[in-house]
């Protein structure tokens, strides 16, 4: 999942990619799937792969849509942000894969790569699956010993990527 | 003679007892445990000291002494004289007893002449050894290394006075102890001396009386009173009263002997037994500070301590300032329920033991007291949440690492809001005592650390704010003064410390004055809290907003949102006043679980349902109820009504409005019949006539019913929905608040 940082956010400058990235690659074959998070500076706030070869073929993949993201949320927030879908649908398909991408009101962006072959994965599981992800991502928030912006190291987030991309695997 | 011959048959069936505690004698400490068990080669050594140390008891203590169990740990005591025993035997006889302490010690921290002799001392001793757990040499090792520099082979007089103060003890029993454990006699507190008098204080504080049989028990650690550490000076006492023997006038009697054996000094010892209160005599100036400063209630009773927390021995003795104490205010009342507790401790031992082992994350009592302090400390309300960042301040006081801190709120925080509720605090709390324990931090909150299972524990104490109530409270007291110990130590470490700088003794001071500084400032930051009313009532408020399941993130959810402002939820089932059929209570409680901003514009919310209205009541009823808006399930409640007298719960909205539009006329034109119907109802004999009419009015009804219950369902989803993404949106906002407060300050811009 991929959060893009709105354009405010973005000022700092730090056009590096920040965003939390949650990389899960499935680990069946058929399956591929990478997660990945990103804050508004579009540096990565977590990234998990499920099977964990390939994976820099799928962080690239996940840095790349970004682009897709933020030319998606470009496109729509300059009608009313409010109405604005927080699930994205998919990105990029390619002939491997599929990226799917989420957004947040507060500009987090959640990128999901799915193997194309999982033909059985379908959007409202993707939905559902950015859904949880955002859910964990606002139980994260609440703690307050993290801050915006740093590294995701909750383990119950961890807990809750892994069960959910082990489950579409 | 005749105690020499008594010290016979005693000697023999000390061997057993002694060979045990020979052998872990002869092991100089290189082995934990309880001596007793072990036999060794040492025993038959120590068998013969027993002897002869029995003669020498015989001789002088008097028979009750002897009585209780002491023929044993008679012949035990004297062969406490260590085999090796250097030219000083006065000396070491007198550290017998201690030294036999040490004999589960796996290093002799003692002084370096405590070291061999202790060693040699519990080699040769045997009998009386007093069992010393691990937990109980570290603590006591580190007692008095801090109130004996390790070159020197007797402890501080001052450093070891100011423990002794600590323990909280009445003066007099102070003076016994000190007199027992012969420190008096010798003129110092030799190693042996300190570990005797530590284990004597452990039998004062447990309530037994200062003598030297006490210390055979196992007692728990002694608890001293941290004048400047809160929790580290307790010393749990483990729940070593394995079958609390009190051998008494044994160890008297050997304690005795031994002393006497140095300078036939026996009286002393033996008149703690004797008399309680004895003036000490020539004690040794040191303890002469001893009487002057017990007026510490003993803060906590905390007795268990399951890892003998280094820093809390050391830190005892430090504890000069009684600020730290201070904290634990609510503490003083534990002195008085201590006696009770090292009782109840005594006998819960056993299970405690186990319970220690088996599971740290249970609270104790004294820990939870603690922590409900620490609670009020920063926000008086203990029904009030703590918000995170205040959590934030307090805890990062603790000095863990930030990423451990936030995994223990993750644990803790089970309704992730944000806030701490009083169980959620008490399990965070908790979490860092166990952590600054030494404790692996678990992967999920551990049952016992659950809100839920806290909430019943917390309530307790928040309602009685008695200490005393503790004791009803079903925790073991082992596993309080384990957990207790643990979460001495830990909030000397949480409580800024102000003990735990205080236990350094060096740096720390200044520290510790800012930590108090910092946490006397929290309260004040937090008085704004808010309060709930109840610590369950926000947990279920919480909880209730967590349920996030976004039916959908599309627009049109918000569209619909604003087009369709959610209804109230549910209410309670509205009883009926009439006794309506059972179908229609099932109907009427589908309807009322759904939402029913169905087919009618909004109706104001539905008042609270009365539940056995008589039937002269339902008129009232129905015009209290506007809302009703089912003139099908009104119809066929009307019929079932006429039927039936109802007293039941039926669904009361649809009663209402029938005879509410029957009063007023209004809704429905189906209603009025209905209404009509039903308002020959409240008779409820008269129903043979409006059952003909009712039956037509019945299909109509019917279809009607049908009707509003799919667009009831059909809301009430809706509504469902809309709900969920309003919480949605809700934490959202949270989330980019918080990041915009994190961008505001590098905002360039």
């Amino acid at each position: 999942m991929v959060l893009l940082p709105r354009e405010q956010l973005c000022s700092r400058g730090a056009a590096a990619w920040g965003g939390a990235l949650l990389g899960t690659e499935m680990v069946n074959q058929l399956w591929q799937q990478q997660c990945d998070s990103f804050c508004s500076q579009n540096y990565p706030l977590y990234i998990r792969s499920v099977p964990t070869e390939n994976e820099l073929k799928f962080h690239y993949t996940v840095h790349t849509s970004l682009d897709v993201v933020d030319e998606k949320i470009s496109a729509m927030g300059k009608a009313l942000v409010d109405q604005r879908e927080l699930y994205l649908g998919l990105l990029y398909p390619t002939e491997d894969y599929k990226v799917y991408g989420y957004v947040t009101n507060s500009k987090v962006k959640f990128v999901m790569v799915v193997d194309s072959s999982n033909t059985a994965l379908r959007d409202n599981e993707i939905r559902s699956m950015f859904r949880k992800l955002h859910n964990s991502y606002t139980d994260i928030m609440c703690n307050p010993f993290y801050n915006p912006g740093d590294r995701i190291h909750s383990r119950a987030f961890d807990t809750m990527v892994n069960s959910m991309m082990m489950q579409v695997c | 003679m005749r105690g020499e011959a008594r010290a016979l048959p005693s000697a023999v069936s000390a061997v057993p007892q002694r060979s045990g505690s020979g052998g872990s004698a002869g092991r100089a400490g290189g082995r934990r445990g309880r001596a007793r068990p072990e036999a060794g080669p040492a025993a038959a050594a120590g068998a013969l000291r027993s002897r002869r140390g029995a003669h020498r008891a015989g001789t002088a203590p008097s028979p009750p002494q002897r009585g209780a169990a002491p023929g044993p740990r008679h012949t035990s005591r004297p062969t406490a004289r260590p085999p090796g025993r250097p030219p000083a035997p006065r000396r070491r006889g007198a550290r017998c007893p201690a030294e036999r302490l040490y004999l589960r010690r796996p290093a002799m921290e003692q002084g370096p002449s405590g070291g061999s002799g202790p060693a040699a001392a519990a080699a040769g001793t045997g009998g009386l050894l007093l069992p010393l757990s691990e937990t109980e040499q570290q603590r006591y090792s580190e007692l008095f290394s801090r109130c004996c520099p390790p070159p020197e082979a007797a402890a501080g007089g001052s450093s070891v006075g100011e423990l002794f103060r600590a323990s909280q003890l009445p003066p007099d029993t102070l003076h016994q102890i000190t007199e027992v454990c012969g420190a008096k006699r010798v003129g110092y507190f030799g190693p042996a001396q300190f570990y005797i008098a530590l284990k004597l204080i452990a039998a004062a504080q447990s309530g037994f009386p200062v003598r030297i049989e006490s210390i055979k028990n196992e007692l728990p650690l002694p608890r001293f009173m941290a004048l400047k550490n809160d929790t580290e000076v307790r010393y749990g006492t483990p729940a070593e009263f394995h079958g609390v023997k009190f051998q008494g006038p044994h160890g008297t009697l050997e304690k005795n002997s031994y002393k006497r054996a140095d300078e036939g000094d026996k009286q002393e010892p033996k008149s703690p037994p004797m008399s309680p209160i004895c003036s000490p005599p020539a004690s040794p100036s040191t303890y002469q500070r001893i009487p002057l400063s017990y007026g510490y209630g003993k803060a906590r009773s905390g007795l268990e301590q399951q890892h003998g927390a280094p820093y809390e021995v050391r830190h005892s003795t430090h504890q000069q300032d009684g600020p730290s104490s201070g904290n634990y205010g609510a503490k003083s009342a534990l002195t008085c329920s201590t006696p009770n507790r090292s009782l109840s401790v005594e006998r819960e031992q056993q299970d405690s033991n186990t319970q220690y082992s088996d599971d740290p994350w249970r609270i104790t009592e004294e820990q939870r007291d603690y922590y409900i302090n620490q609670f009020r400390s920063l926000q008086p309300d203990l029904n009030a949440f703590i918000s995170g960042s205040v959590a934030k301040n307090f805890f990062t006081k603790s000095k863990l690492p930030i990423p451990e801190l936030s995994h223990i709120w993750e644990l803790s925080d089970v309704d992730c809001d944000g806030a701490l509720t009083l169980p959620e605090f008490c399990a965070a709390f908790h979490l860092v005592v166990a952590r600054k324990n030494g404790y692996q931090l678990p992967e999920t909150l551990p049952e016992t650390l659950l809100p839920e299972y806290l909430q019943a524990a917390c309530l307790k104490p928040l309602r009685d704010c008695a200490l005393f109530d503790s004791y009803s409270e079903p925790l073991p007291s082992t596993q309080q003064t384990r957990d207790f110990t643990r979460a001495e130590k830990s909030s000397a470490e949480e409580v800024p410390d102000n003990s735990a700088l205080l236990q350094d003794g060096k740096k720390d001071d200044k520290q510790a004055l800012k930590v108090s500084t910092t946490l006397k400032t929290i309260p004040k930051e937090f008085q704004h809290l808010t309060v709930k009313a109840a610590a369950q009532e926000p947990n279920a408020l919480r909880a209730r907003p967590r349920s996030r399941s976004y039916s959908s993130t599309s627009i049109e959810d918000a569209m619909k949102k604003g087009e369709e402002p959610p209804t109230p939820p549910p209410r309670p089932q509205k009883s009926h006043s009439r006794a309506s059929s059972l179908d229609l209570n099932k109907i009427f409680q589908q309807n009322t679980q759904a939402v029913r901003s169905g087919w009618l514009p909004p109706p104001p919310p539905a008042l609270p349902p009365r539940p056995s209205v008589s039937q002269t009541e339902q008129p009232s009823e129905v015009e209290l109820h506007p809302q009703m808006n089912r003139p099908p399930s009104q119809a066929e409640e009307n019929s079932s009504a006429k039927k039936e007298v109802v007293l039941a719960q039926p669904p009361s909205k649809p009663a209402r409005r029938k005879l509410r539009t029957e009063a007023q006329g209004l809704e429905t034109p189906e209603l009025s019949p209905t209404i009509n119907v039903t308002s020959s109802l409240p008779a409820v004999k008269p129903h043979l006539p409006v059952q003909k009419q009712s039956s037509k009015q019945k299909r109509a009804i019917q279809t009607a019913i049908r009707k509003n219950k799919e667009a009831n369902a059909v809301l009430a989803r809706l509504n469902s929905e809309l709900q969920q993404q309003l919480k949605e949106v809700h934490k959202e906002r949270i989330a980019l608040e918080t990041q915009l407060e994190q961008l505001r300050p590098v905002t360039v811009l």
